[in-house]
């Protein structure tokens, strides 16, 4: 029996599956704010404050970075399992990742609802 | 004609500190030898050279090694498959402690295989004379049983590198998925729940050496896709 306490979902599985739904969810995030800089070659302020003002794009804008905090855990914690060897830095590295994934969330929060 | 040349990695933990490459020149008069013969033919020469061999055909998985940067089984594997400007280096499957020469120890190896209990395990009461299986649910076997575990795969896949006290290997899983394919045995559920974690199945990344390097031709990465459906569906 393997056994993991800091990893995202407590098991495999989950944490397969959650890298994958947010995969995709930051695909179509990158994807839409790509094409909507395509089709706004002259973007301005007021512009794009105005699409970040509408509710929908705050859901999706959250819904890219609770995917981005996710893949990034799960990515970096499994980074860390491969190449650090020794407890102490291993723990380190990642209670580093959480807390930086952490203060990022709540300041894109911050961002999404302040202006 | 020129000699082939032979670089060997050589390590004898009771006389040397640190492993060292040898040298050899070995005369193959033209022919394309299988790797294995070449190292007869060392062994003529230095005597104190160790590697394991036995069917030298492809059937005991005794010699798997190292040749020119991919493994395989030395026996079945022509000079013509490996050999590049006239050199060939042999050297031990990587990943796992040498313990002289081109023999390693393969205890996590084996260890990792004990754990998938590879036998059946069918709770039901036994009937009269065998539990029968229909040909189609042979035919899901094929590709399956066919491993002789030489660990060419295990030993060329980086996460079994990083993590062979954790992750099960590309040989250990498609093992798994040989008895959770298998119509009798009914142990399904306990096998799942030993593979859910990050690391026993999970720490696939799906680059596929094992495939490129299998001397049978087998494919674990399909076998733990397999095994990532099962748990899937198991789950949601």
């Amino acid at each position: 029996m393997v056994t993991n306490i800091t990893n995202l979902g407590r098991s495999g599985l989950s944490d397969w599956l959650i890298q994958r739904v947010s995969a995709v969810v930051l695909a179509l995030y990158a994807l839409f704010v790509v094409a909507y800089l395509l089709f706004h070659p002259n973007l301005d302020y007021v512009t794009w404050s105005g699409l970040f003002s509408q509710t929908w794009m705050r859901i999706f804008s959250l819904l890219a970075f609770i995917s981005m905090a996710a893949h990034a855990w799960v990515g970096l914690w499994t980074v860390s399992t491969d190449y650090l060897k020794h407890t102490g830095v291993r723990f380190a590295f990642q209670a580093v990742v959480i807390l930086a994934i952490f203060v990022f969330l709540v300041w894109g929060v911050q961002v999404l609802w302040g202006a | 004609m020129s000699n082939l040349q032979v670089s060997v990695y050589r390590y004898n933990p009771e006389t040397d500190s640190a492993p060292y490459m040898q040298e050899f020149q070995i005369d193959t008069q033209g022919r394309d030898l299988m790797v294995l013969n070449i190292l007869t033919m060392i062994k003529d020469q230095d005597s104190s050279l160790a590697f394991r061999r036995s069917c030298r055909e492809g059937v005991c998985g005794s010699d798997g090694m190292n040749m020119n940067g991919t493994n395989g089984l030395a026996c079945i594997t022509p000079l013509s498959d490996v050999v590049k400007d006239n050199k060939l280096v042999l050297r031990p499957l990587p990943g796992l402690p040498v313990m002289r020469d081109l023999v390693v120890d393969m205890g996590l190896f084996y260890k990792q295989y004990e754990r998938m209990q590879p036998y059946l395990q069918n709770d039901t009461a036994a009937p009269a004379i065998e539990r029968l299986q229909s040909p189609e649910e042979r035919d899901k076997l094929d590709g399956l049983y066919e491993c002789i575990l030489c660990a060419c795969c295990s030993t060329s896949c980086p996460s079994f590198w990083w993590n062979p006290d954790k992750f099960v290997g590309p040989a250990g899983l498609l093992q798994a998925y040989r008895f959770l394919a298998d119509s009798r045995d009914n142990a399904t559920q306990a096998r799942l729940a030993e593979l859910e974690d990050p690391f026993s199945l999970f720490r696939c990344r799906g680059i596929m050496n094992c495939v490129a390097v299998c001397p049978k031709g087998l494919n674990p990465t399909r076998a733990i896709g397999k095994i990532r459906e099962m748990l899937l569906s198991n789950a949601t």
